[in-house]
């Protein structure tokens, strides 16, 4: 598998001593969606920002498409698109000339008919002679998306894409993602909404006080990392779990009616068989069985709590 | 060589200037007409002529230069600072193109819009008084090097600057009284022995000195000297932008 990004080692201290990143290691698969989770002040901003050409990297290299983003910064540099994480823009120009200059400033030759291309696919094409201080937030964000797409590169840095946003243009936003995918545009997007890495990424990387925690395989990590919980349905509701099954540290849910046991699902014994022995021997009977699995914000929590001890 | 984004960077800077382009037209005309009314009706015709040329006439080059260098000045700064302080500089820091590049298209804009005004305000300044242009090709290459220096240390300026007071800080206490006190209008002649050597410190002395030669064909100092002195600052802003973006001073932290 060619990797279109490769950091290495990397590090960045900014002026006045601050350690935002601590060497980071990181490859990104050609082609991928990568989620990089954190929360504010993760450092996951400064990283993207190296990658681009926005920050000066401190020890370490990256590459990006094999070439080094300082040696080789024109090469580099015309294969990314970024969206930042603010929105910046020239409120009294309007959309197709902030298009057209996007494209010339990466040294494309002019092209109305991509333009128009990428104007449609965000709904923006009705817009296009609209002044950008008569667009709503959301707009804007289209607009910088658009702006990134205008010299249609193979890496998109996405920095906190549905930050602030509503849940209809958060739709769209996942919508045109999964398109770029299919385009095979490799996709970077930095989150602190678990959600949003769970619903889109092909990979997660969760980054913390500027070190790369881990960085996997969505599904794989989900389940490695995952507990699991068994709900029992019950026939007849509990008052209180009996003594006698104190040791399972179970938990009444809805009003007594459900039992619900927490497991690690790759322990070799999960304790499930002696479990479901005691209950019937305990007489409790059970209408219905389900497991759960956690969700990525519980698996983030639990991450970040192991770490810090 | 990325022309693309040259291109791209001057035609977005020419648009932006265009968008104001009456004020940035109308103060100018408006000023310069002021003063020949001022200095050339009203005072100038009690001054006698200063080297065979009447006062109105001989205020018209430096006027020019004042306009030019206030104007090239603020042009560019404001042209690299507004969008470092709107934060639109991102594209263009993460683009592939060299600062070379950007400096062509930003200083290139600002200085061409400059020159225009220069050439608008001598037209003005023919409506009022005689103008003889001696040497025009060494009043054009005056005109575009005086443009392009100063819009290169606007340019400096506006990365400089990380606040409105500090942009607006350098043209008001050290560019204006400088234009002022440069010999737009008085020959340095007329002066004391002692001011007229304080004068040879004043670097726009030598930059009128030579334009107002370009047009009547006497100088205060010597026309190559003044070459050599806006050469010398033009490259001292070359090598001030260079060091700029090698360390990425208040663009890159
Ligand atoms: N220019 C800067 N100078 C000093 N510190 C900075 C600068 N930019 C960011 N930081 C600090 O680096 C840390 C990481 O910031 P950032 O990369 O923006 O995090 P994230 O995007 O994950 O929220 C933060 O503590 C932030 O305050
Ligand atoms: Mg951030």
């Amino acid at each position: 598998m060619r990797h279109i990004i490769e950091i290495d080692g990397l590090t960045k201290t900014y002026v006045g001593g601050f350690e935002a990143l601590k060497e980071i290691s990181l490859q990104v698969r050609q082609g991928e969606i990568l989620a990089l989770l954190g929360p504010n002040g993760a450092g996951k901003t400064t990283l993207i920002s190296i990658v681009c050409g926005l920050v000066r990297p401190g020890s370490g290299s990256v590459r990006v498409g094999g070439h080094d983003v300082i040696a080789d910064f024109r090469k580099a540099r015309s294969l990314i698109g970024l969206v930042p994480q603010e929105l910046p823009t020239d409120i009294y120009e309007n959309v197709w000339n902030m298009l057209r200059f996007s494209r010339g400033l990466f040294g494309r030759k002019p092209d109305a008919a991509h333009l128009e291309g990428v104007l449609r696919s965000l709904s923006l094409w009705e817009r296009r002679q609209s002044k950008m201080f008569t667009l709503s937030g959301g707009m804007k964000r289209r607009v910088l998306i658009a702006k990134a797409l205008a010299h249609e590169p193979e890496v998109l840095f996405l920095d906190e894409p549905t930050a602030g946003v509503d849940v209809e243009l958060r739709q769209d936003m996942w919508r045109l993602i999964r398109d770029l995918k299919d385009k095979g545009v490799t996709i970077i997007l930095t989150t602190h909404y678990i959600e949003e890495a769970e619903q889109m990424a092909d990979r997660i990387g969760i980054i913390d006080h500027g070190e790369l925690m881990l960085v996997q395989d969505k599904q794989r990590l989900m389940s490695e990392l995952g507990r699991k919980q068994l709900e029992l349905h019950l026939q007849d509701p509990l008052a209180a779990v009996p003594s006698a099954l104190a040791a399972y540290r179970l938990e009444l849910a809805h009003d007594g009616r459900d039992l619900v046991y927490t497991y690690d699902s790759h322990a070799s014994r999960t304790g499930i068989t002696a479990l479901l022995r005691d209950l019937g021997e305990a007489g409790i009977r059970f209408s219905d069985v389900r497991t759960r699995q956690s969700s990525l914000e519980e698996i983030f929590v639990d991450l970040i709590r192991k770490q810090r001890r | 060589m990325n022309v693309h984004a040259i291109l791209a960077i001057y035609r977005f800077e020419m648009a932006r200037m265009g968008r104001t382009l009456f004020q940035s037209i109308a103060a100018p005309v408006l000023s310069t007409s002021l003063y020949f009314i001022v200095f050339g009706a009203a005072i100038g015709s009690r001054i006698a002529e200063i080297d065979g040329v009447s006062y109105g006439s001989f205020i018209v080059p430096g006027l020019i230069m004042l306009t030019l260098l206030t104007e090239s000045v603020s042009n560019a700064s404001f042209g690299i600072y507004f969008p470092k302080y709107a934060g639109t500089i991102y594209e263009v820091l993460s683009a592939p193109v060299s600062f070379v590049e950007i400096l062509a298209g930003f200083v290139g804009a600002a200085a061409t819009k400059s020159i225009v005004l220069g050439i608008v305000i001598l037209a003005t300044a023919s409506l009022f008084v005689d103008i003889d242009i001696l040497h025009p090709w060494w009043m054009a290459g005056f005109l575009v090097l005086t443009a392009v220096t100063f819009s290169l240390f606007g340019f400096v300026l506006g990365i400089w600057a990380d606040s409105w007071e500090k942009l607006a800080f350098v043209p008001t206490l050290i560019i204006t009284p400088l234009t002022f006190l440069g010999g737009t209008f008085y020959s340095i002649n007329v002066l004391p022995p002692f001011w007229q050597t304080v004068m040879l410190f004043n670097p726009v002395v030598y930059l009128v000195s030579a334009f107002r030669w370009s047009f009547y064909g006497n100088a205060d100092v010597s026309v190559a000297l003044s070459l050599a002195m806006t050469c010398g600052f033009l490259l001292a802003c070359l090598v001030t932008v260079w060091a700029i973006f090698r360390t990425g001073y208040r663009l890159k932290p």
